[in-house]
């Protein structure tokens, strides 16, 4: 399984004749995703094919309002590639039109923006993703965003981001090791975000095939800090940690929105160390985070089926999923006896 | 972005918010003049730079005569201003506000800012005024008084008041200071701040609430719609190659290290840098060179790089995704040629098609350290630079 999409989806792209949307609608349908419809106002009643550059596998049809994409095609996900000054009425008409999922790629959106659009998500109970991320996959089954759909490997390894290229190169270090990932999601590198790292610790603590989770951040805000306090009282999964930005110098902000250290507050040093008082096994160098996680699993997997570490997925992270789920109480011990 | 006090008091005084009357001055005759039109007996002589503390490192003085005016305006025009925001370097000071001089009875602080955890614009109070207050708020929290914003309530005239309350404030400096939050955090949302402060908030011995200092930051993502802020940028307090930097649409941070580095994401940029203090060496910039790493953005970047002459290598990490390796393998060699590198240069591409980019890093017959894993990378760093 996986967490928020899978095989089920049916995508929507607002902003899909543009560029960006071009691009990577051919990439998602080349990955497999079920792209249902597209949104540009004015271009509605088109079979859009792609462009001459980026053709299409197959035409997806064009709506002018994603409520009448909506009605059409019972689109449930959205993923949001227009320009930043429009990205937030795109996350209000997604949410108003009843999209559960919305993943925002678009950068540079301004905070007040996002201000508005986050508490109107709220109100209307759908999931954000970013913005200014490179959205969700789940390997083998849908890639709704940017990210290089090869690097992926179908498995058991939750990933949770706060830095798009970072996000790959974990995935890579993963892949390499033949440890596949149930789903990776980048949550964005804004001040202002839908889904932080506690939302997605807490969907991937719930789902069975998920069997141990990283998650990298980086410097400013807090976020990180309350996905420890979360890990710590309820996570049932190994969670392998990295921050970036040590060498960060305070009151700069290191490319992203959210990476600032301000008033002393938001430095990696505060943040690992509130994730490793967790029990979270914090990485010094991001080189380390996919054999961290394979020792993390070997150690699993050994006291559940005897078998070596690499070789991981399915069957064993099945096992000890299921096993898993039902005590919902003591992690480790509950399942090494068996 | 960051503007000067004088440019946010500017702004300020739009939106109605009260302050001391002031001009600003860039010679010590424009500084005398000014003092002489604003009028009274009493004016104060302010460094302008952009960072606070400025009091503390003697930039900020009381003057009780035009003479006195003088002396201080020519100490302070072209000193080098240290403050516990400046770092150790300072900042050479060639701006002035002048303002007149008046009664406190009382030093407050207010700041707007988004509080992340909530999602929500926060106000904060404080009787702590003209301290620093993230020493406030690291040793007595309970000093801060905070009020979030509902994003579609606004700020509430009654929060403005339980503010005020807090504050101790009473009668006429009761009423000035409601009016005078209700004023400030008008102008935080109308201008797209990331920040706007005031430290101290002064009430005076006549009742009157007066920003006595001024601090506004501007979210850079909302500069687009708000062009009369452009003319504000003022480029002597930006390091002169981070202004080349974004002139060429690079993303770059100056740092003091001794190993350059360029790299695609923000994230990924700053994991290199901690990648390179812990082979042993210390990062000189950050760079990211976002989702288009071609041969001019990575010719572009190289420039900037060694313009740094602490930097003894670089390690360019680029993770291809939907940028492809070998045409930044290209780039890289084609800017390497152009630009004559002849420090050790690190590279370690992966992702798209990252063999063949390998193997055109290889062909060049150029000395590049090639890198298979970010491992590895640092290790060829440790040795490029022992």
């Amino acid at each position: 399984m996986s967490i928020l999409v899978n095989k089920s989806t049916r995508l929507l792209v607002q902003g899909i004749t543009g560029g960006e949307g071009t691009f990577h609608t051919k990439q998602m349908l080349e990955y497999g995703t079920n792209v249902v419809a597209g949104v540009t106002p004015g271009k509605g009643g088109l079979s859009y094919k792609g462009t001459d550059k980026d053709p299409f596998a197959r035409e997806v049809p064009v709506f002018n309002t994603v409520a009448a994409a909506v009605a059409a095609t019972k689109a449930n996900t959205s993923v949001i590639f227009v320009p930043a000054a429009f990205a937030a009425d795109a996350i209000i008409e997604a949410a108003d039109a009843g999209i559960a999922v919305i993943v925002c790629i678009t950068e540079g959106v301004p905070t007040k923006d996002m201000l508005t659009a986050y508490d109107h998500v709220t109100r209307t109970g759908a999931r954000l993703i970013g913005p200014n991320c490179p959205g969700i996959i789940s390997p083998g089954q849908c890639k709704v965003g940017i990210m290089p759909g090869f690097i992926h490997k179908k498995g058991n390894v939750g990933v949770i981001s706060r830095s798009g290229t970072l996000t790959y190169e974990a995935v890579g270090q993963l892949t390499e090791r033949g440890i596949g990932q149930s789903t990776c999601i980048g949550i964005g590198g804004d001040p202002v975000i839908g889904t932080r790292f506690i939302d997605a610790l807490q969907l991937f603590n719930d789902d069975p095939d998920t069997i141990g989770v990283i998650m990298i951040g980086e410097i400013g805000g807090s976020a990180e800090e309350e996905a420890a306090a979360y890990v710590k009282k309820h996570m049932k999964k190994p969670v392998v940690g990295f921050i970036a930005g040590r060498t960060a110098p305070p009151g700069r902000r290191m490319g992203h929105a959210g990476a600032i250290i301000s008033g002393g507050k938001g430095t990696a040093q505060e943040k690992m160390d509130a994730m490793r008082k967790a029990g979270i096994t914090v990485v010094e160098s991001p080189a380390l985070l996919g054999e961290t996680m394979a020792k993390a699993l070997g150690k699993r997997s050994r006291t559940s089926t005897g078998k070596g570490a690499p070789k991981t997925t399915k069957r064993t992270a099945k096992k000890s999923a299921t096993k898993a789920i039902p005590k919902k109480s003591a992690r480790k011990p509950a399942r090494k006896k068996k | 972005m960051k503007v000067h006090e004088y440019q946010a008091k500017d702004i300020l005084r739009k939106f109605g918010v009260a302050l001391p009357e002031g001009q600003m001055a860039f010679s010590v005759d424009d500084a005398v003049r000014a003092a002489q039109n604003l009028g009274g007996s009493v004016w104060v002589v302010k460094a302008q730079i952009h960072a606070g503390g400025r009091g503390k490192g003697g930039g900020v003085k009381v003057a009780r005569s035009l003479d006195e005016v003088r002396t201080y305006a020519s100490q302070i025009l072209g000193m080098r201003l240290v403050t516990h925001q400046t770092g150790p370097e300072g900042r050479i000071v060639k701006r002035l506000l002048i303002e007149q001089g008046i009664s406190i009875a009382r030093e407050l602080y207010i700041g707007i800012t988004l509080d992340r955890a909530s999602s929500r614009n926060t106000v904060m109070a404080s009787t702590e005024g003209g301290m620093e207050i993230e020493k406030v708020a690291a040793e007595t929290p309970e000093k801060i008084l905070k009020e979030f914003v509902d994003r579609g309530a606004g700020f509430r005239p009654y929060q403005a008041r339980a503010l005020a309350f807090g504050l101790g404030l009473t009668g006429d400096a009761f009423k000035n200071g409601v009016k005078f939050l209700q004023s400030l955090y008008k102008a935080y949302e109308a201008m797209d701040c990331s920040l706007a402060e005031i430290n101290p908030l002064v009430v005076t011995t006549d009742g009157s609430v007066l920003a006595l200092d001024a601090k506004m930051n501007f979210d850079d993502n909302a500069l687009d719609r708000h062009p009369e802020l452009a003319p504000l940028r003022d480029l002597d307090e930006e390091d002169p190659l981070e202004v080349e930097a974004s002139k060429a649409n690079l993303n770059y941070i100056k740092l003091d290290g001794n190993v350059g580095c360029m790299v695609n994401g923000a994230g990924l940029a700053m994991g290199t840098m901690d990648i390179i203090k812990l082979a042993g060496g210390e990062p000189a910039n950050f760079l990211d060179v976002g989702g288009g790493a071609n041969a001019q953005t990575v010719e572009a970047g190289f420039k900037i790089i060694l313009a740094d002459k602490n930097v003894r290598a670089v390690l360019i990490n680029i993770f291809g995704g939907i940028v492809r390796c070998d045409r930044v393998a290209t780039g890289v060699v084609e800017a390497a040629r152009k630009v004559k590198v002849e420090i050790p240069v690190v590279v370690r591409l992966a992702g798209t098609n990252a063999e063949l980019a390998g193997e055109i890093l290889a062909a060049s017959g150029m000395n590049f350290l090639v890198a298979r894993s970010l491992k590895d990378a640092a290790d060829k760093v440790t040795e490029a630079i022992a």
